[in-house]
């Protein structure tokens, strides 16, 4: 029929140029969705623990540094791609590689020297008991 | 050949299903991120699927479709609330071609640390013999 060739107007113009632009910028940003870079995190907090998760499969625990101060934890490291032999050719490479650095702002300030980490099936998970100092102290209210 | 290394990427990416058809359970599903490269003697395929071990991960071969299925069972103990979520918690799925150079019987898959690790050898061309020519 004829709507085929029908030109567009101009909406779908300013709709066509939005899309065109936001995939410009994605393409340049190297942080979508405002995350604060590699790796993802999750924190998790209630009264006395906060608890950060991140996936980082295949890693060497010697490769990581965790480190906390105050109420900043800085988590760097790298992952090292597997040794390839002579004359491998790759076929995909969708995985990331290199080093890595990330500081993340935590609900409260922690005791440092009871933070604890494990790693398992590539996920870890880092323990961060509230510090003793900064516990909301209740306050008694007297009528005088 | 040279290897180029991908960025880290801290996004994941979440499967879209063409048809109609829905996963019996009821959370996500990712596309795992993997790395494939070839010898001269076998295929090798690494897919990141943190979260699974070699218990939880299925794997696979029917006609010349090879199936990951990976499934990841995570719960925060107790009262914890969520302050900052950047990334989804759930199952990983994909899916590949082989050509027909696979050896199917000699498949091995390992999983550690949250990395699927898939070594499928290649059954060449059925080995040229040579024959010997003598006079007879």
């Amino acid at each position: 029929m004829n709507r085929r060739f029908r030109t567009p107007t101009v909406w779908q113009e300013m709709d066509r140029l939005q899309r065109e632009m936001d995939r410009l910028f994605r393409a340049t940003s190297t942080n979508r969705l405002g995350t604060g870079g590699y790796p993802a995190m999750n924190i998790w907090s209630n009264e006395d623990k906060a608890m950060i998760t991140t996936e980082l499969p295949g890693i060497d625990l010697d490769d990581i540094d965790i480190s906390v101060v105050g109420d900043t934890l800085t988590l760097s490291g790298r992952r090292v791609p597997e040794e390839l032999d002579e004359g491998a050719r790759y076929h995909r490479q969708e995985r990331g590689f290199g080093k890595f650095t990330r500081s993340i702002k935590l609900p409260y300030t922690v005791d440092g020297d009871r933070v604890e980490a494990t790693y398992k099936r590539g996920v870890l998970s880092i323990s961060l008991p509230r510090a003793e100092v900064d516990k909301p102290r209740k306050i008694q209210v007297r009528s005088a | 050949m040279e290897q180029q290394n991908q960025s880290l990427e801290a996004e994941k990416q979440e499967i879209t299903t063409t048809d109609d058809t829905e996963r019996t359970r009821d959370r996500q599903c990712f596309i795992p991120r993997a790395d494939i490269y070839e010898t001269d003697d076998t295929i090798i395929l690494l897919a990141d699927i943190p979260g699974a071990d070699e218990n939880s991960t299925d794997i696979t071969l029917e006609k010349n479709v090879l199936t990951l299925n990976a499934n990841v069972d995570w719960n925060m103990p107790g009262d914890y609330g969520l302050n900052y979520g950047e990334y989804g918690i759930g199952d990983y799925q994909r899916s590949f071609t082989l050509s027909d150079e696979i050896d199917r019987e000699n498949i091995e898959a390992t999983v550690a640390n949250g990395v699927l690790r898939l070594r499928l050898p290649k059954s060449g061309p059925a080995k040229t013999k040579k024959i010997s020519v003598r006079s007879g």
